[in-house]
């Protein structure tokens, strides 16, 4: 049975900051936005060493989308880069019109995504940005977990072609995936069990792994499986799983409604019923605070995931 | 075509028909063959893309698709959307418009791309007058002069029109050009009904690139010109004529050819 460990703490804007900086040395194609967030987004190395092909572009990020959108035309792929907030809700129809619709090879780069931003409170904690971007025709939309797989995700967006919504987050958080592959729309089932499968994404795979050292105690064997990907949504994986243990959880730091355990619901409510509880944020607006007291409070803590995978398993 | 369709905007089309023959027919250079990216050409945005109808048949008439496509518009499985978009592939259009405000932004990205790639074309962009109500456009404003963007020539369709009534009635631009200027464009000026007058003004537009501001027509339209019945009012922004009504215009418009 894989144990992860975490050795180290980082966050994973720091993740994006050093994959954009990798990718503007292999790519001189590769341009970089910002809305007066250089260094909360962890840009200052790309636009160090490439100064002619990063545009800040001041507290107006409508006119972000906008320019980038602009640029991919000329060949080039742009990064904008954000808080999460300001990089969806903000400008939705601007990503709609003049990116997704326009199928632009934008890549929308959020941080300070959910909760876990802490201190600024609400007005800054979207829980709504993955159900917006995912509802997006042709939006690839991608979550990662830790440090490691946001540089990986920053670079395989690189390659990728079509607009793409990348969310990440503030807090250093622990660092397991270091050894892990990673691939755009392939889930990573990081452990095995038999009894119930506990789907994850973002900071939130960190809690899962938690809940099932915790679950392991009780005597349950837990499946673990990090879907990176929200959309396109690694389907197969989805349903293997479900089918061997015959009971879901989904974890994430999102709105329920929307999320990723949204997209699962449908997935299993049309190929595979199966008894599903989901631990997100139960409709309502986030508040300041510390980031692991937030995530307590709503109800995102690794003993969230164990009561909510007793729930699931008592349903079978 | 709008008449064909009964759907669309014949206003804002007819009092920019002169701009469009300029732009596509005196000062682009453009390849009708049409890449996305449009290396080594200049580039045209149209920001207010309700007026479609006047870019698709000048789009046709430069070679970019078949003349017979217009009929098409706004029909069912067409290439020819009631807003202009990409997502069909037709030729000519690089970014779906409609949704106001957004144009400016996308033409500075892609004048930026320009320069990147040491391309020394030129973008042009087309916005309406109704539309400088919108935020973004002062953002993308803002930025180009803040950035040098000067290889960017943009125009307002200055008609004085919009949906609900004449602009200064829904919300008064008040003083457009002083605006323009204090947000460090260069800011140039003609009546945008005068083919002559457009050409020889998008020509000195043309000398005033690469100097380091970027560069603002300010072109004073009639909506529905050409058409005694709808010159000037807000009344035809987006209303088809009927049988009767198409026919006075017609007859009104001799060079207009009815071959599609």
């Amino acid at each position: 049975m894989t144990r992860f460990t975490a050795t180290e703490k980082k966050d994973t804007r720091s993740g994006f900051g050093a994959g954009l900086h990798e990718l503007g040395k292999k790519n001189p194609q590769v341009v970089a936005l910002c809305a007066d967030l250089l260094g909360s987004l962890k840009m200052d190395a790309f636009k160090k060493d490439f100064p002619e092909r990063f545009f800040q572009v001041g507290i107006a990020e409508a006119n972000m989308m906008g320019i980038a959108a602009g640029l991919s035309i000329g060949g080039k792929i742009p990064f904008t880069g954000t808080f999460a907030n300001f990089s969806t809700g903000r400008v939705y129809d601007q990503i709609r019109q003049s990116i997704a619709y326009s199928g632009k090879n934008v890549k929308i780069c959020a941080s300070h995504a959910g909760l876990t931003l802490g201190e600024d409170g609400a007005t800054h904690q979207i829980l709504e940005d993955i159900g917006l971007m995912k509802m997006l025709p042709g939006m690839t939309v991608i979550v990662p977990c830790d440090y490691h797989q946001t540089k990986q995700a920053t670079l395989a967006l690189g390659s990728h072609k079509g607009p793409a919504y990348l969310r990440f987050g503030r807090p250093a958080w622990p660092i397991f995936t270091t050894d892990r592959p990673f691939t755009i729309g392939k889930a990573d089932r990081m452990i095995e069990g038999k009894d119930v499968s506990i789907f994850a994404c973002g900071h939130m795979v960190w809690q899962a792994i938690e809940a099932e050292s915790m679950l392991a105690e009780k005597g349950i064997h837990a499946e673990v499986i990090n879907i990176h990907t929200i959309k396109p949504l690694d389907v197969e994986t989805i349903l293997a799983s479900a089918e061997k243990t015959r009971c879901v959880v989904t974890c994430e730091e999102h709105q329920v409604n929307g999320g990723l355990g949204d997209s699962i619901a449908q997935i299993l409510g049309r190929f595979r019923p199966t008894p599903l509880e989901m631990v997100a944020v139960q409709d309502s607006f986030g508040e300041s605070g510390k980031p692991l007291d937030l995530l307590k409070k709503y109800g995102l803590a690794p003993e969230n995931i164990v009561d909510a995978a007793m729930k699931a398993i008592a349903r079978k | 075509m709008v008449y064909n369709c009964q759907s669309g905007h014949p206003g804002g089309s007819l009092g920019c028909t002169e701009f469009f023959v300029a732009l596509y027919f005196h000062i682009l250079k453009h390849n009708p063959a049409f890449s996305m990216s449009g290396k080594g050409e200049d580039l045209f945005f149209l920001s207010n893309g309700h007026i479609s109808p006047v870019w698709y048949a000048t789009l046709a008439r430069a070679g970019y698709f078949d003349i017979k496509e217009l009929s098409t518009f706004r029909k069912i499985n067409s290439r020819l959307q009631g807003h202009p978009a990409t997502h069909e592939h037709l030729p000519g259009v690089r970014v779906a418009s409609g949704s106001l405000g957004q144009g400016l932004s996308v033409a500075v990205g892609a004048a930026l791309a320009k320069k990147l790639d040491g391309d020394d074309r030129t973008v042009f962009v087309l916005m309406g007058d109704g539309e400088q109500q919108e935020g973004q456009v002062w953002e993308a404003s803002m930025f180009a002069a803040h950035n040098k963007v000067d290889n960017l020539i943009a125009t307002i369709d200055y008609n004085g029109q919009q949906i609900d009534g004449p602009v200064d009635s829904v919300l008064s631009l008040l003083d457009l050009k002083a605006k323009w200027i204090a947000f460090g464009w260069d800011v140039l000026e003609c009546n945008g009904n005068n083919l002559e007058e457009i050409i020889s003004t998008l020509e000195k537009a043309k000398t005033r690139t690469g100097k380091g501001k970027p560069v603002l027509i300010l072109m004073t339209t009639v909506m529905g010109y050409g058409v005694d019945f709808m010159m000037g009012s807000h009344k035809w922004h987006g209303v088809a004529p009927n049988e009767e009504e198409y026919n006075i215009a017609m007859a009104q418009l001799e060079e207009t050819l009815g071959d599609f």
